[in-house]
């Protein structure tokens, strides 16, 4: 539980106005705005993401978290404004260079039929090779290391189709890390999880930011979680920052209140000392009044 | 001391790649095989049978009155037509199939070689065009034509929206060519069925040596795009994400529809071919998207059923797309039945 010390040791990050302007951060949204077609979701947004940190997009169902972090992917383009990657519109960019750097697991990837552990993740070295040169002793050692990693070395040969959910989920990962990238986004990395492989899974990713110091931008939906694992929390309403900051800073009764529209006690987690976010509800029948 | 030393894990790496790279080694290797041996049993046996000597002697430019004219003007383009069209139908099918996720999307299934036979038929009998060349030119602008409206109208690559819109096509074409029929005279009417069964009963040496032609290029075009295939099979946003975009892919589909046009335009639709050969190459590779396996399978259905054809079924000489769409329409109901249309995610 390495991950606890850090996010208790609380907001290494700046106030969200002065992060607001940091424009030395290697990715960041600036004024952007994003839809699919007429519609617009996300409008005028800026966003700093803090370097060799954890950052987290919470908030409530089509609030535009996935949307923005589909933006900063370069997923979808900007009608207006602009997702830089160290300084450079990440449109304007190669996109197989931005895949060095810059790696991406959605929400829903697909493992083709048959295919073998090793196979899926060694494909995450495709942006690592050119035209011609084809599989090398690096790209195996990335592999490798990254099998390790995820603890999935022992799958190596078996076809993904037939593994657990929480083992898939781990292969993906090992494949985004195979791609070797200082940046990782991931779209609710935790969804389908049981509660324990959710906690793997955050615990896995923590581990990756302190060894190798990769910086993490991901959706969730468990806000309790968030709070937990995040060094940087953003919390979105209809497309727009509520607030942003520290989890001590961001998750109050407050801001649950305005990004959800959820009545609750915010206490401390007695685990991780982290806020933990109690709803209330309406009906508190058993047990002390509220 | 520790006798055997543990494997450290870039040699479990190095050892689990090896065994899908094996198994596919075995495929193309007992497909070549089996394709070499359809291919000499389509060349040298049947009504008459042509010895090895007397085929090595023909090929070399000795006449046998008789054997000669039967090996080169019929049995050995016919067998090398096969080969090349089961190639492009097979690779072809096989593209679509692993782009779109689902062996129902093949060209045959969803319009392209419909659109190819319309395009040819209406040619041939509104504008009385009988030149094959022509009507081949048309085939293939009429698989390009169908398949950028089909991709058009579905707006993307992903999941049933571009079978069903595929599906539709092709019911739409169909009706055209029923049309078309209704004011053609019989000799037309006679041509124009060769477009709707495919048939290698026209082989001829210019056909073949344009289609030689056309695979080479295309070749190292479909090699080159098929190591992105192996990206763009984890989804549209994961591909995104290791730099590969959907220009690729619709790139990767352009040359799936050239090939099959190609095909169309020498032969005719051979039905179900670029249906079949994907799913069979990929059932002998556990389950592992092979273009090159699917070209080899595609060609042994070509062959095996031009042979079956020919000297097998009665007395009469089909055209192999009588033996094909046989073969196929059982399969695609066992596809629909069994439940494998469609991929699951994650």
């Amino acid at each position: 539980m390495i991950a606890l010390e850090k996010v208790s040791s609380g907001g290494r990050a700046a106030s969200p106005s002065e992060r607001r302007r940091d424009h030395t951060a290697r990715l960041v949204a600036d004024s952007v705005s994003l839809g699919y077609g007429e519609r617009r979701i996300v409008t005028d947004l800026s966003v700093s993401v803090p370097d060799s940190a954890v950052t987290v997009i919470v908030g409530a169902n089509a609030c535009g978290k996935s949307t923005l972090l589909r933006g900063m992917a370069r997923l979808l383009r900007p009608q207006g404004g602009a997702v830089l990657l160290d300084g450079t519109a990440i449109h304007k960019l190669p996109t197989k260079q931005v895949a060095r750097t810059l790696g991406l697991l959605p929400q829903n990837p697909i493992a083709p039929e048959g295919v073998t552990v090793v196979d899926l993740v060694g494909r995450g070295r495709h942006p690592h090779q050119g035209t011609f040169r084809r599989w090398t002793k690096a790209d195996e050692a990335a592999v490798a290391e990254a099998l390790e990693m995820t603890d999935t070395l022992e799958l190596a040969d078996r076809v993904v189709d037939e593994l657990s959910g929480g083992q898939r989920q781990r292969v993906w990962i090992a494949m985004a890390l195979a791609q070797g990238t200082d940046l990782l986004l991931l779209d609710e990395p935790t969804t389908y999880l049981d509660v324990a492989h959710q906690v793997e899974m955050l615990d896995l990713l923590a581990d990756l930011n302190h060894s190798r110091g990769t910086t993490i931008v991901m959706v969730l939906h468990d806000l309790n979680l968030s709070a937990r694992y995040a060094d940087h929390l953003v919390a979105l309403r209809d497309g727009e920052i509520v607030a942003e900051g520290s989890p001590a800073e961001v998750v109050t009764e407050e801001v649950v209140d305005a990004v959800f529209g959820l009545e609750s006690r915010v206490i401390t987690d007695p685990v991780s000392h982290t806020p933990l976010v109690v709803p209330v509800g309406r009906h508190v029948t058993k047990g002390s009044p509220v | 001391m520790s006798v055997i030393e543990a494997p450290t894990p870039t040699d479990v790496v190095r050892r689990a790649r090896r065994r899908p790279l094996n198994r596919h080694r075995l495929v193309v290797g007992g497909l070549s095989v089996l394709l070499f041996l359809l291919f000499v049993a389509r060349v040298l046996l049947g009504d008459y049978t042509i010895t090895i000597p007397d085929f090595f002697r023909i090929v070399t430019g000795t006449e046998i009155p008789g054997a000669s004219f039967i090996l080169l003007e019929s049995k050995l383009p016919r067998a090398l037509l096969g080969v090349l069209v089961g190639v492009a139908f097979g690779v072809g099918g096989a593209i679509f199939q692993t782009i779109l996720r689902n062996p129902l999307a093949s060209p045959d299934v969803i319009g392209i070689s419909v659109g190819a036979s319309a395009a040819a038929v209406a040619v041939l009998i509104l504008v009385d065009v009988t030149d094959n060349r022509w009507l081949s030119l048309a085939a293939i602008l009429g698989a390009l034509g169908t398949a950028a409206i089909v991709r058009l109208v579905s707006g993307g690559v992903a999941g049933y929206r571009l079978v069903l819109i595929g599906v539709g096509m092709a019911a739409a074409l169909n009706s055209v060519i029923q049309y078309l029929f209704t004011r053609a005279d019989i000799f037309d009417a006679q041509l124009a069925l060769r477009w709707l069964t495919g048939s290698l009963h026209q082989a001829d040496w210019p056909t073949i040596r344009v289609l030689v032609v056309l695979l080479i290029v295309l070749t190292p075009i479909v090699a080159w795009l098929a190591r992105s295939l192996r990206i763009t099979e984890l989804g549209e946003d994961a591909a995104a994400g290791l730099g590969v975009t959907t220009r690729r892919t619709d790139a990767l589909l352009l040359v799936g529809v050239v090939l099959v046009a190609v095909g169309v335009a020498a032969s005719g639709p051979i039905a179900f071919v670029s249906f079949l050969a994907g799913p069979i190459s990929r059932a002998l590779n556990a389950g592992r998207t092979t273009l090159l396996g699917a070209g080899l399978v595609g060609a042994a259905i070509v062959v095996a059923a031009d042979y079956a054809a020919e000297y097998l079924i009665l007395d009469i000489n089909f055209p192999v797309g009588v033996v094909t769409g046989a073969l196929g329409a059982p399969f695609l109901l066992w596809l629909l039945a069994s439940g494998r249309t469609g991929r699951r995610s994650a």
